[in-house]
Protein backbone atom coordinates (compact mmCIF):
# COMPACT_ATOMS: atom_id res chain seq x y z
CA UNK A 1 0.00 0.00 0.00
CA UNK A 2 1.61 3.38 -1.07
CA UNK A 3 1.61 6.09 1.77
CA UNK A 4 -1.19 8.20 0.18
CA UNK A 5 -3.52 5.16 0.17
CA UNK A 6 -2.53 4.19 3.79
CA UNK A 7 -3.06 7.91 4.42
CA UNK A 8 -6.40 8.02 3.04
CA UNK A 9 -7.31 4.75 5.04
CA UNK A 10 -6.80 6.01 7.85
CA UNK A 11 -8.40 8.80 7.03
CA UNK A 12 -11.45 6.93 6.36
CA UNK A 13 -11.12 5.06 9.08
CA UNK A 14 -10.69 8.06 11.63
CA UNK A 15 -14.30 9.36 9.84
CA UNK A 16 -15.82 6.16 11.30
CA UNK A 17 -14.11 5.18 14.07
CA UNK A 18 -14.27 8.95 15.27
CA UNK A 19 -10.10 8.80 16.88
CA UNK A 20 -8.50 5.47 15.13
CA UNK A 21 -5.37 7.66 16.27
CA UNK A 22 -5.92 7.69 19.60
CA UNK A 23 -7.17 3.81 19.93
CA UNK A 24 -4.91 2.00 22.16
CA UNK A 25 -3.50 -1.34 20.97
CA UNK A 26 -3.93 -4.19 23.14
CA UNK A 27 -1.28 -7.36 23.21
CA UNK A 28 -1.07 -9.32 25.78
CA UNK A 29 -0.58 -7.34 29.09
CA UNK A 30 0.43 -4.70 27.39
CA UNK A 31 -1.58 -2.02 25.99
CA UNK A 32 0.46 0.97 23.55
CA UNK A 33 -0.88 4.07 23.32
CA UNK A 34 -0.13 7.80 22.01
CA UNK A 35 1.97 6.21 19.29
CA UNK A 36 3.72 9.00 17.06
CA UNK A 37 6.51 9.93 14.77
CA UNK A 38 8.57 13.71 14.52
CA UNK A 39 8.78 14.70 10.95
CA UNK A 40 11.41 14.23 9.27
CA UNK A 41 13.44 17.70 7.65
CA UNK A 42 13.86 16.38 3.85
CA UNK A 43 17.10 13.69 3.67
CA UNK A 44 17.21 12.98 7.30
CA UNK A 45 18.84 10.09 7.69
CA UNK A 46 17.06 9.09 11.19
CA UNK A 47 13.67 9.68 12.67
CA UNK A 48 12.69 9.09 16.24
CA UNK A 49 9.23 7.76 17.29
CA UNK A 50 7.57 7.68 20.49
CA UNK A 51 4.88 5.66 23.10
CA UNK A 52 3.61 4.65 25.86
CA UNK A 53 3.28 0.91 27.03
CA UNK A 54 1.17 0.51 29.65
CA UNK A 55 1.98 -3.64 31.34
CA UNK A 56 -1.29 -4.70 33.04
CA UNK A 57 0.72 -8.57 33.84
CA UNK A 58 2.47 -9.96 37.06
CA UNK A 59 5.90 -10.27 34.67
CA UNK A 60 8.52 -7.18 33.27
CA UNK A 61 8.43 -7.74 29.31
CA UNK A 62 11.19 -6.22 27.53
CA UNK A 63 10.21 -3.69 24.20
CA UNK A 64 13.75 -5.67 21.85
CA UNK A 65 13.27 -4.05 18.71
CA UNK A 66 10.52 -2.55 15.86
CA UNK A 67 10.38 -2.99 12.46
CA UNK A 68 9.14 -1.30 9.60
CA UNK A 69 8.53 -1.33 5.86
CA UNK A 70 9.49 2.65 5.65
CA UNK A 71 12.93 2.80 7.33
CA UNK A 72 16.06 0.38 7.10
CA UNK A 73 16.10 -0.63 10.43
CA UNK A 74 14.59 0.19 13.96
CA UNK A 75 16.46 0.15 17.26
CA UNK A 76 15.38 1.40 20.67
CA UNK A 77 17.53 3.85 22.07
CA UNK A 78 18.08 6.09 25.13
CA UNK A 79 18.98 10.05 24.95
CA UNK A 80 20.25 11.99 28.29
CA UNK A 81 22.05 15.16 28.27
CA UNK A 82 25.16 15.49 30.67
CA UNK A 83 25.24 18.76 33.41
CA UNK A 84 27.87 20.38 30.72
CA UNK A 85 24.88 20.07 28.25
CA UNK A 86 26.39 17.32 25.90
CA UNK A 87 23.70 15.20 23.78
CA UNK A 88 23.94 11.55 24.00
CA UNK A 89 22.33 8.27 22.69
CA UNK A 90 22.74 4.97 23.46
CA UNK A 91 20.85 1.78 21.96
CA UNK A 92 19.30 0.45 25.53
CA UNK A 93 20.89 -2.91 25.79
CA UNK A 94 18.47 -6.23 26.35
CA UNK A 95 15.80 -3.85 25.35
CA UNK A 96 13.74 -1.61 27.02
CA UNK A 97 12.09 -3.19 30.62
CA UNK A 98 8.23 -2.56 30.68
CA UNK A 99 7.51 -3.45 34.61
CA UNK A 100 4.57 -5.29 35.48
CA UNK A 101 2.02 -2.52 36.80
CA UNK A 102 4.24 0.28 35.49
CA UNK A 103 3.35 2.53 32.79
CA UNK A 104 6.95 3.36 30.61
CA UNK A 105 6.89 6.48 27.91
CA UNK A 106 8.86 7.19 25.35
CA UNK A 107 9.07 10.54 24.81
CA UNK A 108 11.35 13.79 23.93
CA UNK A 109 14.55 13.76 26.08
CA UNK A 110 14.17 10.10 26.79
CA UNK A 111 13.58 6.64 25.46
CA UNK A 112 12.65 6.85 21.44
CA UNK A 113 12.28 4.56 18.78
CA UNK A 114 15.70 5.08 16.54
CA UNK A 115 13.90 5.10 13.29
CA UNK A 116 17.22 4.28 10.68
CA UNK A 117 17.01 4.87 6.90
CA UNK A 118 13.50 6.25 6.14
CA UNK A 119 12.72 5.06 2.89
CA UNK A 120 11.31 8.58 2.26
CA UNK A 121 10.46 11.78 4.32
CA UNK A 122 7.93 11.85 7.38
CA UNK A 123 5.26 14.27 6.33
CA UNK A 124 2.49 15.70 9.06
CA UNK A 125 -0.76 13.58 9.10
CA UNK A 126 0.93 10.86 7.14
CA UNK A 127 1.51 7.35 9.31
CA UNK A 128 4.47 4.65 9.46
CA UNK A 129 3.24 1.23 10.30
CA UNK A 130 5.38 -0.12 12.57
CA UNK A 131 5.77 -3.61 13.94
CA UNK A 132 6.96 -3.81 17.71
CA UNK A 133 8.73 -6.38 19.63
CA UNK A 134 8.49 -7.59 22.97
CA UNK A 135 10.42 -10.39 24.58
CA UNK A 136 7.46 -12.38 26.02
CA UNK A 137 4.25 -10.94 24.75
CA UNK A 138 5.51 -11.18 20.95
CA UNK A 139 5.11 -8.84 18.05
CA UNK A 140 2.25 -6.15 17.37
CA UNK A 141 1.47 -3.71 14.60
CA UNK A 142 1.25 -0.40 15.46
CA UNK A 143 0.35 2.81 13.09
CA UNK A 144 2.08 5.74 14.27
CA UNK A 145 0.82 9.06 13.01
CA UNK A 146 3.53 11.84 12.00
CA UNK A 147 2.95 14.94 14.00
CA UNK A 148 4.76 16.68 16.17
CA UNK A 149 3.05 15.67 19.82
CA UNK A 150 1.14 12.87 20.31
CA UNK A 151 -2.56 12.38 18.79
CA UNK A 152 -5.16 14.42 21.59
CA UNK A 153 -7.26 11.93 22.59
CA UNK A 154 -11.18 11.35 21.88
CA UNK A 155 -11.41 12.12 17.97
CA UNK A 156 -9.60 15.57 18.33
CA UNK A 157 -7.06 15.71 15.16
CA UNK A 158 -3.61 16.09 15.56
CA UNK A 159 -1.13 18.00 13.76
CA UNK A 160 -2.57 19.47 10.32
CA UNK A 161 -1.27 18.46 7.19
CA UNK A 162 0.79 20.61 5.64
CA UNK A 163 2.93 21.83 8.51
CA UNK A 164 6.80 21.40 7.98
CA UNK A 165 9.46 21.63 10.57
CA UNK A 166 10.66 24.99 10.14
CA UNK A 167 7.07 26.44 10.14
CA UNK A 168 5.73 24.82 13.24
CA UNK A 169 7.86 23.88 15.88
CA UNK A 170 7.90 21.26 18.11
CA UNK A 171 7.23 21.40 21.41
CA UNK A 172 10.28 22.33 23.36
CA UNK A 173 11.02 19.06 25.84
CA UNK A 174 11.84 19.95 29.36
CA UNK A 175 14.69 21.08 30.11
CA UNK A 176 16.78 18.26 31.31
CA UNK B 1 30.64 4.73 68.62
CA UNK B 2 34.00 4.30 67.04
CA UNK B 3 32.77 1.73 64.67
CA UNK B 4 30.30 4.67 63.40
CA UNK B 5 33.20 7.37 63.45
CA UNK B 6 35.15 4.59 61.22
CA UNK B 7 32.32 3.88 58.58
CA UNK B 8 31.14 7.69 58.43
CA UNK B 9 35.04 8.35 57.78
CA UNK B 10 34.80 5.36 54.92
CA UNK B 11 31.53 7.53 53.17
CA UNK B 12 33.25 10.57 53.15
CA UNK B 13 36.37 9.00 51.66
CA UNK B 14 34.80 7.33 49.07
CA UNK B 15 32.35 10.11 48.30
CA UNK B 16 35.70 12.01 47.67
CA UNK B 17 37.41 9.44 45.33
CA UNK B 18 34.14 9.24 43.06
CA UNK B 19 34.37 13.24 42.92
CA UNK B 20 37.43 12.97 42.20
CA UNK B 21 37.16 10.28 40.00
CA UNK B 22 34.06 11.95 38.02
CA UNK B 23 36.28 15.48 38.01
CA UNK B 24 38.88 13.48 35.88
CA UNK B 25 36.87 12.08 33.61
CA UNK B 26 35.37 14.82 32.78
CA UNK B 27 37.99 17.36 32.24
CA UNK B 28 39.99 14.51 30.33
CA UNK B 29 37.26 13.55 28.36
CA UNK B 30 34.82 16.50 27.76
CA UNK B 31 35.46 20.46 27.60
CA UNK B 32 35.05 22.97 30.24
CA UNK B 33 31.93 24.84 29.40
CA UNK B 34 32.59 27.66 26.89
CA UNK B 35 31.62 30.92 29.02
CA UNK B 36 35.15 30.64 30.83
CA UNK B 37 38.05 31.30 28.77
CA UNK B 38 36.18 32.74 25.30
CA UNK B 39 35.90 30.73 22.19
CA UNK B 40 36.53 31.40 18.57
CA UNK B 41 39.37 31.27 16.35
CA UNK B 42 40.34 30.92 12.61
CA UNK B 43 38.59 28.80 10.49
CA UNK B 44 38.20 27.25 7.15
CA UNK B 45 35.09 25.69 6.20
CA UNK B 46 32.75 25.50 3.02
CA UNK B 47 28.81 26.10 3.41
CA UNK B 48 25.90 24.23 1.98
CA UNK B 49 26.53 25.50 -1.48
CA UNK B 50 30.08 24.30 -1.15
CA UNK B 51 31.69 27.71 -0.96
CA UNK B 52 34.42 28.53 1.54
CA UNK B 53 33.21 29.79 4.61
CA UNK B 54 35.75 31.32 7.10
CA UNK B 55 35.66 33.10 10.28
CA UNK B 56 35.78 36.32 8.41
CA UNK B 57 32.63 35.66 7.26
CA UNK B 58 31.25 35.46 10.50
CA UNK B 59 32.28 39.20 11.28
CA UNK B 60 30.68 42.70 10.50
CA UNK B 61 26.99 40.66 12.23
CA UNK B 62 26.35 38.78 15.19
CA UNK B 63 25.96 35.06 14.76
CA UNK B 64 24.06 32.49 16.49
CA UNK B 65 25.65 28.99 15.87
CA UNK B 66 25.04 25.60 16.24
CA UNK B 67 26.97 22.15 16.04
CA UNK B 68 24.85 18.98 15.71
CA UNK B 69 24.35 16.41 12.73
CA UNK B 70 21.61 15.35 10.53
CA UNK B 71 21.86 11.56 11.75
CA UNK B 72 20.51 12.77 14.69
CA UNK B 73 16.89 12.52 15.38
CA UNK B 74 15.43 14.73 17.94
CA UNK B 75 18.12 17.18 19.68
CA UNK B 76 19.24 18.54 16.12
CA UNK B 77 15.63 19.19 14.15
CA UNK B 78 14.27 20.40 17.18
CA UNK B 79 16.98 22.78 17.95
CA UNK B 80 16.92 23.90 13.99
CA UNK B 81 12.84 24.29 14.02
CA UNK B 82 13.42 26.47 17.20
CA UNK B 83 16.26 28.38 15.73
CA UNK B 84 14.10 29.11 12.32
CA UNK B 85 10.62 30.17 14.72
CA UNK B 86 13.16 32.75 16.46
CA UNK B 87 14.36 33.78 13.04
CA UNK B 88 10.68 34.08 11.75
CA UNK B 89 9.79 35.80 15.19
CA UNK B 90 12.64 38.71 14.52
CA UNK B 91 10.98 39.52 11.18
CA UNK B 92 13.17 42.23 8.79
CA UNK B 93 15.31 42.20 12.02
CA UNK B 94 16.47 38.82 10.94
CA UNK B 95 18.53 40.01 8.11
CA UNK B 96 20.70 41.25 10.67
CA UNK B 97 21.53 38.22 12.76
CA UNK B 98 23.88 35.18 10.80
CA UNK B 99 22.17 31.48 11.61
CA UNK B 100 24.76 28.82 11.29
CA UNK B 101 24.83 25.06 11.71
CA UNK B 102 28.03 23.07 11.66
CA UNK B 103 28.19 19.54 11.39
CA UNK B 104 30.47 17.71 14.08
CA UNK B 105 29.65 14.41 11.85
CA UNK B 106 31.38 15.41 8.47
CA UNK B 107 31.98 12.05 7.31
CA UNK B 108 28.37 11.73 6.18
CA UNK B 109 27.20 15.66 6.29
CA UNK B 110 28.46 16.54 2.80
CA UNK B 111 27.70 20.20 1.62
CA UNK B 112 24.76 18.60 -0.63
CA UNK B 113 23.30 16.68 2.10
CA UNK B 114 23.49 19.46 4.79
CA UNK B 115 21.44 21.81 1.82
CA UNK B 116 18.83 19.28 1.21
CA UNK B 117 18.77 18.64 5.21
CA UNK B 118 18.47 22.34 6.11
CA UNK B 119 15.71 22.93 2.94
CA UNK B 120 13.49 22.03 5.60
CA UNK B 121 14.03 25.12 7.55
CA UNK B 122 14.60 28.65 7.61
CA UNK B 123 16.31 29.71 4.73
CA UNK B 124 18.57 32.06 6.69
CA UNK B 125 20.87 28.87 8.14
CA UNK B 126 23.74 28.52 6.60
CA UNK B 127 24.99 25.10 6.53
CA UNK B 128 28.88 24.25 7.36
CA UNK B 129 30.86 21.72 6.82
CA UNK B 130 34.53 20.36 6.00
CA UNK B 131 37.46 17.95 6.33
CA UNK B 132 37.19 16.08 9.63
CA UNK B 133 40.48 17.92 10.58
CA UNK B 134 39.03 21.27 9.52
CA UNK B 135 35.82 19.78 11.94
CA UNK B 136 38.14 19.35 14.43
CA UNK B 137 39.92 22.65 14.38
CA UNK B 138 36.73 24.40 14.97
CA UNK B 139 35.20 22.28 17.68
CA UNK B 140 38.65 22.83 19.58
CA UNK B 141 37.97 26.44 19.57
CA UNK B 142 35.04 26.49 20.30
CA UNK B 143 34.75 24.30 22.75
CA UNK B 144 32.71 21.56 21.42
CA UNK B 145 32.66 18.43 22.48
CA UNK B 146 32.07 15.50 20.23
CA UNK B 147 32.51 11.73 19.86
CA UNK B 148 31.32 8.74 17.78
CA UNK B 149 29.80 6.15 19.55
CA UNK B 150 29.09 2.97 17.44
CA UNK B 151 25.58 1.66 17.34
CA UNK B 152 24.77 -1.84 15.90
CA UNK B 153 24.01 -2.06 12.62
CA UNK B 154 27.47 -0.67 11.59
CA UNK B 155 26.22 2.61 11.65
CA UNK B 156 27.22 5.09 14.53
CA UNK B 157 25.42 8.17 16.28
CA UNK B 158 27.50 11.07 18.04
CA UNK B 159 27.76 13.05 21.33
CA UNK B 160 27.63 16.47 21.09
CA UNK B 161 27.75 19.75 22.97
CA UNK B 162 24.00 21.13 22.33
CA UNK B 163 24.45 24.84 22.90
CA UNK B 164 23.53 27.58 21.10
CA UNK B 165 26.22 29.95 20.99
CA UNK B 166 25.76 33.63 20.36
CA UNK B 167 28.65 36.02 18.85
CA UNK B 168 28.64 39.26 18.51
CA UNK B 169 29.50 41.08 15.31
CA UNK B 170 33.04 41.66 16.57
CA UNK B 171 33.59 37.58 16.82
CA UNK B 172 33.23 37.32 20.81
CA UNK B 173 30.80 35.05 22.77
CA UNK B 174 27.93 36.97 24.21
CA UNK B 175 26.29 34.06 25.37
CA UNK B 176 25.28 30.26 25.08
CA UNK B 177 21.66 29.00 24.55
CA UNK B 178 21.04 25.70 26.50
CA UNK B 179 18.80 23.15 24.52
CA UNK B 180 15.17 23.24 25.67
CA UNK B 181 15.86 27.17 26.86
CA UNK B 182 12.20 28.79 26.71
CA UNK B 183 11.46 31.00 23.56
CA UNK B 184 10.82 33.88 25.39
CA UNK B 185 14.01 33.38 27.07
CA UNK B 186 16.15 32.80 23.76
CA UNK B 187 13.94 35.61 21.61
CA UNK B 188 15.61 37.92 24.61
CA UNK B 189 19.20 36.90 24.56
CA UNK B 190 18.79 37.31 20.46
CA UNK B 191 17.22 40.37 20.74
CA UNK B 192 19.66 41.77 23.32
CA UNK B 193 22.26 40.41 21.04
CA UNK B 194 21.29 42.43 18.19
CA UNK B 195 21.36 45.16 20.10
CA UNK B 196 25.13 44.95 21.13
Amino acid sequence: MTRMTRALALAGAMMVAGSAYAQPVKLGALTITSPWVRPTPPGAPSAAGYLNIVNHGSVTDRLVGATTPDAASVQVHEMSMTSNGVMKMRPVPGGLAIPPGKTVALAPGGYHLMIIGPTQEFKAGESVPVTLIFKHAGKVAVSFPVANGPAKPAGAMGAMPGMTMGAMPGKAPAKP
Amino acid sequence: MNRRIFMGAGVVAAAALVGVGEYLMISRTEPPTPLTGGVGGAFRLIDDNGKPFTNRDLLGKPAMIYFGYTFCPEVCPTTLTHMSAWLHALGPEAGKLRAVFVTIDPARDTAVKMKEYLSGFDPNIIGLTGTPAEIATIARDYKVYYKKVPIPGGSYTMDHSSFIYLMTAKGDLAGLIDYGEPDTKAMAAIRRLLRS
